[in-house]
């Protein structure tokens, strides 16, 4: 999952300079530079109609670029039509052809390409993808699961450089989504074929990618390691889309040295300077954020045992929702709104019910800051319908 | 209390049990009805072409025979217009069926700017009444000067042919997913190959239908060649001709052979289609 880990590359890289998409008066794609490093796991994630599926195809040659150019491997093939280029696409709902059975699915791109002696390669795919013993059937024939793994085998066989996937789980339903995730990623490690994937699943970016690229409205919101990404998210978008983020308007009463001080209502607040994205002198306005699985609580009359130096706002329990692993609060603190809080079920409180006065606290290092001259919710919405 | 139920539960039971019966076979005794209702012509060509009249009209059996079988050209004429009908429903079937597969993948695929007229100008001769066109055909080529015969029925057939290959193509490239071409292409398929390896493949079904009714519609078509076939017979005409003078036997024969060799490529069809289901 990380930065540094290479796997044996036989894949190439995919750089995009300036690339846009315009229909009309309608820009799907903003001008756009992004470069995909060889032999990685790469995710364009964002909300349907964010431009990544576009972008996906303009890679694939099945869209031609308004501006901008695309280069693989350091070879510029904006002008090529998709069947010169050595990239393989795994669509959305498959794309399986009909009249061929799986064997001759899969073999079809070797033929393409002349190659008379597939029986091999066409064999050892199906096994790579567990398929063998389905080769005689017809797609129609297949769940949705192993039409999926015929895609994949169907992509894979040509050895492209890179392989593009465009929301290539949406179909499944939830187990069987999980279950292919870790199948892909396998996959990915073995073949050592850069992947560019594409899915407005936040948690399936996060679990499959190394790089993450988050999209809104035609543009890169941010770019970077899931971890990364969750944990310092640059925009609101990216923290409401990403999981959930407490977002709280706040002042700027101390800046200067490692740590901000902020005020929240009548509350203080604390964190290090180099988790506050925008710029902050005494007197700004930024919007402070904390994760809900970041926050504790304790009730108000336990609240003078509290250790030192922690962040605090006094709130009370408006919704309590047990999940089993967890359980989710709904806070309500007055002048600040509703905050979400996630607790463990370890040592359950039994005084933590709905209209028990509290204290939420947390770690200061575990605040983020943001301009707050963006839209607070923005995002926000949109992770529920895509989740 | 238990006996006395029994006894009249059984006393009701006879209409009872004849009702259910017919509740549950009613829809099989419609279909064998509706089924026997459209047999039932085929069925007295078949039977008559095995008999032998006395005079010259084919509407009373006398006895057995299969002298109109052995001879099957034994009347004169027939056997030219019956070549001749079969020459022109294999030009027509080929004509409108290339024809009217283009025409059917530009509606599909492309938006230009006469596209909703040339849909309603396809789908006429359909809804039009047979004989209006035969007559309009009629002057058209009276007009122009050209000479009635085999080539003014060819264009004529394959007129009314196109907008029943067009409708039933349309309706299957409609209904493919515009990504299949693209996945071809995404596999190397140049523009050629995707065409011949996949759009065609996967439009052939439609295709095939729409050149089977061609062939039958132009086969048999009466009106139409009528009016545009000067003094050339096709074998509906010779028919109709021979209908005020007289009705051999043979016209018994070709008319069962025609229904036995369309069953048998129903059949054929339809086995083919359980074989590949069932090896795969």
């Amino acid at each position: 999952m990380t930065h540094t880990e290479t796997p044996r590359s036989s894949g190439g890289d995919v750089r995009l300079r300036g690339i846009s998409k315009t229909y009309g008066s309608f820009t799907a794609v903003h001008p756009l530079d992004l470069t995909v490093p060889a032999g990685s796991f790469f995710a364009l994630l964002g909300a349907s109609g964010c431009g990544k599926t576009t972008t996906l195809r303009m890679i694939a040659g099945l869209e031609e670029p308004t501006t901008g150019t695309v280069e693989l491997s350091g070879r510029d093939v904006t002008v090529l039509p998709p069947y010169k280029r050595q990239v393989n696409t795994v669509f959305q709902n498959y794309a399986l052809f009909p009249h061929l059975d799986i064997y001759e699915n899969v073999a079809f791109g070797l033929r393409r390409r002349g190659i008379k002696s597939v029986k091999k390669q066409v064999e050892e795919m199906l096994d790579l993808v567990q398929l063998g013993p389905m080769a005689r059937r017809r797609p129609q024939q297949l769940s949705g699961g192993q039409q999926q793994r015929v895609a994949v085998a169907r992509a894979l066989i040509n050895h492209p450089e890179v392989l593009l996937l465009d929301e290539p789980l949406g179909a499944l339903d939830l187990k069987l989504r999980r279950q292919m995730q870790l199948e892909l990623k396998r996959i990915q490690t073995e073949v050592g074929i850069t992947f560019v994937h594409v899915t407005h699943d936040q948690e399936e970016a996060m679990t499959m990618a190394d790089t993450v690229a988050v999209m809104n409205g035609g543009r890169v919101e941010q770019l970077g390691a899931p971890a990364e990404l969750y944990e310092n998210p640059a925009t609101t978008f990216v923290a409401n889309f990403l999981g959930t983020s407490n977002l709280i308007q706040a002042e700027v009463v101390e800046a200067g040295g490692e740590e901000l001080l902020l005020r929240a209502g009548d509350a203080k607040l604390r964190l290090p300077a180099r988790r506050c994205s925008a710029p902050a002198r005494s007197g700004d306005k930024v919007l402070a954020g904390v994760r809900p699985e970041k926050v504790s609580l304790a009730h108000a009359d336990a609240a003078g045992t509290l250790a030192e130096g922690r962040n605090r706002l006094p709130g009370r329990i408006k919704d309590a929702s047990f999940i089993g692993v967890s359980t989710q609060y709904v806070v309500d603190v007055p002048g600040l709104g509703e905050l979400a809080v996630y607790e463990q079920n370890i040592e359950r409180d039994g005084r933590l019910v709905p209209g028990a006065e509290i204290v939420l606290h947390w770690n200061p290092a575990h605040t983020f800051a943001l301009d707050a001259d963006q839209d607070i919710d923005a995002g926000a919405d949109l992770d529920e319908e895509a989740a | 209390m238990a006996v006395h139920e029994t006894t009249r539960a059984t006393a009701v039971r006879p209409p009872n049990r004849a009702l259910r019966w017919l509740r549950r076979h009613i829809v099989t005794i419609a279909g064998l009805g509706t089924l026997g209702y459209l047999i039932l012509p085929n069925l007295v060509v078949m039977v008559f072409s095995f008999n032998k009249p006395n005079g010259r009209f084919n509407y009373q059996w006398t006895r057995f025979s299969t002298d109109a079988w052995t001879d099957p050209c034994g009347v004169a004429d027939m056997c030219g217009s019956l070549g001749l009908s079969l020459e022109i429903a294999v030009w027509a079937t080929v004509g409108a069926t290339v024809l009217g597969t283009m025409i059917a993948f530009a509606l599909a695929r492309y938006r230009f700017r006469a596209r909703g007229g040339v849909g309603t100008l396809i789908f006429l001769p359909m809804a039009m009444p047979e004989v209006v066109m035969a007559a309009s055909l009629a002057t058209l080529f009276l007009n122009m000067g050209i000479q009635f015969g085999f080539w003014t029925i060819l264009i004529a057939h394959i007129t009314f042919c196109l907008s029943f290959v067009v409708t039933a193509v349309k309706a299957r490239v409609m209904s493919m997913d515009p990504r299949l071409e693209q996945a071809a292409q995404d596999l190397y398929a140049t523009p050629v190959q995707t065409f011949l390896r996949v759009t065609l493949p996967i439009a052939a079904p439609g295709i095939a239908a729409g050149a089977l009714l061609s062939f039958a519609l132009s086969f048999d078509d009466f009106i139409i060649t009528n009016f545009n076939a000067g003094s050339t017979v096709t074998f509906p005409m010779f028919v109709w001709g021979s209908a005020q003078r007289g009705t051999p036997v043979q016209i018994n024969v070709i008319g069962t052979a025609m229904f036995l060799v369309a069953v048998l490529c129903v059949f054929v069809g339809r086995t083919a289609g359980k074989k590949r289901r069932q090896r795969s």
